[in-house]
């Protein structure tokens, strides 16, 4: 650490000790950390404006939303809601519950499928288990578009196509190595102290699994599940490639928007809402968890 | 495994084959052909310099957000937690929903909110105000906004755990000292946060080199906006030209190995300093 050559004073700092000691410079201080909360304040209000700004207008009339200058406090309605969810075109639930089914059941199977591998390599790590820990890692790092072609092939031979199905076994493949990262970090928090006190008890390793690991780890294996099932609600380049009608998911559904239809806007705003709420939900509920997870259980 | 490793082998050994399924009775070993492509057609070189530009600008941009945001909120001040709480929504929008609100509700020139806002504004003092086409005027850089604003959560997420991460009892030291807060900023801050700003790089940079829905939702890879995974969905799906597509995937893999090269190495330093 480079405190020591700090603290070979220059003249300079020496004197802003004595200001200190002496309080001359606390109020400036104070004020300067109002200012810094003001300016937090303000740019987390401008990150989340656009959020804001699309669910005020899902609940305005189509007219209000389109006018120019903007209409702030024009009268609430869900006639947004209605016509995305009701009336005029497609219904979106066919597609909402093939995304439901798909992130839902992939997310349980990745959670089934990663427990023992976590397990295997962070409680009683097996030999070479960063070796193995990494090539976990490196399947996550190539990118999924330059599989696209062969499993799109693989799939038409074997008829799997615009199926749910399809998209179950590619999310979960896609969320496994994720899963396996977060949920070694969240059991090796596990202290080994008590699983040995559990084995010395004569209890059986399902038993240790049920009654000690999952009641202890269950934040981690929450945030886990989470984030899967974000990634995979949220996934669209292979559910356009691979579903055509029956298996579209709320994504695919969602780009049928791409193109401008007329008065249109607090419908589209109505849909991102619609589609976006179980993430939110999802996100908010594992924010503490959240950024073991996005950075693959390297930061705490 | 099946499903991640197999495919890429797959794509490799296509790759090399000249191959449209449009033309199936033509099928035929190119050998190098659709490489030569990749590099010498127009619009190839283009997504890839296009990919490049976008990663970079996006990753650097929502990195310095990131870091400035994070060091604010490690600060203590009234309602921290509800900016903490905010600042992540962005992060939580599904990315083609994000995209479609920064298309129509944001960006469009006739109701869009930025030039509502202009017009507005403006109006206070009556005067006409401009009502740019952001789409149109700015293609690459509308996409870029909207990927920034969509990815600085994810940075500053990674940065405030970092910068939470420094040992309190050290920088209590330093003050005592009488190190000066810059001082603490340079010669502490930076380089414990070095690692973390590495780590948030390379993991955005994964993240974005793959963006295809803020491409195909904005402006639909026109008006030189396509990056790599947008044109080898367009070569496979419009063109049909499956060679191609494999080639320009193995590209895309090859330049991101490099970067995961990169990023195994800082996970496995930070993965280290944490069993030690």
């Amino acid at each position: 650490m480079s405190a020591p050559s700090i603290a070979g004073s220059t003249p300079r700092s020496a004197r802003s000790v004595a200001k200190t000691s002496t309080g001359i410079r606390r109020p400036k201080k104070r004020a300067a950390n109002v200012w810094l909360g003001v300016v937090a304040w303000l740019i987390g209000l401008i990150f989340v404006a656009p959020v804001l700004w699309m669910i005020l207008t899902s609940f305005h009339s189509e007219t209000d939303a389109a006018t120019n200058p903007p209409s702030l406090f024009a009268p609430l309605t869900l006639a947004g809601y209605e016509n995305f969810f009701g009336a005029g075109g497609a219904s979106p639930w066919p597609a909402l519950i093939n995304s439901a089914t798909a992130s839902v059941v992939s997310t349980l199977l990745v959670l089934v499928l990663s427990m023992p591998a976590a397990y295997a390599l962070s409680i009683r790590p097996v030999k070479k288990w960063s070796d193995v820990m990494f090539f976990f890692l490196s399947t996550k790092m190539l990118p999924m578009v330059a599989g696209l072609l062969p499993i799109y092939l693989i799939a038409k031979q074997v008829g799997a196509l615009d199926s749910v199905g399809l998209l179950i076994v590619i999310y979960t493949s896609m969320n496994l190595p994720i899963a396996v990262w977060m949920m070694r970090s969240f059991l090796s928090e596990i202290p080994v102290e008590i699983l040995e006190a559990a084995a010395i008890d004569g209890a059986s390793l399902p038993t240790i699994f049920r009654r000690v690991i999952v009641p202890i780890s269950g934040p981690g294996l929450a945030a886990t599940a989470l984030i899967c099932f974000i990634f995979s609600w949220n996934e669209l380049l292979f559910a356009s490639v691979l579903t055509s009608t029956q298996a579209i998911t709320a994504p695919v559904f969602l780009t049928s928007f791409v193109t401008s239809q007329g008065l249109f806007l607090a419908k589209v705003c109505a849909a991102a809402f619609a589609v976006s709420f179980p993430v939110l939900v999802a996100g908010f509920a594992a924010q503490d968890k959240l950024v073991q997870g996005l950075s693959l259980g390297a930061v705490k | 495994m099946l499903v991640t490793q197999v495919p890429f082998v797959i794509t490799i050994v296509i790759s090399f084959i000249s191959w449209n399924s449009l033309y199936p009775n033509d099928i035929a070993f190119g050998w190098f052909q659709n490489y030569i492509n990749v590099f010498t057609d127009s619009t190839m070189r283009e997504s890839v310099l296009t990919t490049i530009v976008l990663t970079v600008v996006v990753v650097l941009v929502s990195l310095a957000i990131g870091f400035a945001v994070a060091l604010l909120l490690d600060r203590k001040f009234w309602g921290r937690g509800v900016v903490r709480t905010i600042m992540i929504a962005p992060f939580l929008i599904v990315p083609v929903a994000a995209a479609l609100l920064w298309k129509h509700a944001l960006f469009n020139p006739s109701y869009g909110l930025l030039n509502g806002g202009l017009q507005w504004f403006f109006g206070l003092f009556g005067a006409t105000a401009p009502q740019p086409d952001w789409i149109s005027n700015n293609p690459l850089i509308a996409v870029e906004v909207a990927l920034i604003w969509q990815w600085t959560p994810f940075m500053m997420l990674i940065l405030l755990a970092g910068l939470q991460s420094r040992p309190l009892d050290v920088l209590e030291a330093a003050r005592v000292d009488g190190a000066t807060a810059w001082q603490i900023f340079r010669y502490m801050t930076v380089p414990h946060m070095r690692r973390y700003l590495e780590l948030a790089t390379l993991l955005g940079a994964i993240y974005i080199v793959q963006n295809f829905d803020a491409v195909f939702t904005i402006t639909s890879g026109g008006l030189g906006t396509a990056n790599l995974p947008y044109t080898i969905y367009q070569q496979f799906f419009q063109a049909h030209d499956y060679g191609a597509a494999s080639a320009a995937g193995v590209v895309v893999v090859v330049g991101s190995l490099i970067i995961a090269n990169f990023a195994l190495r800082s996970v496995s330093t930070l993965l280290k300093e944490e069993n030690r």
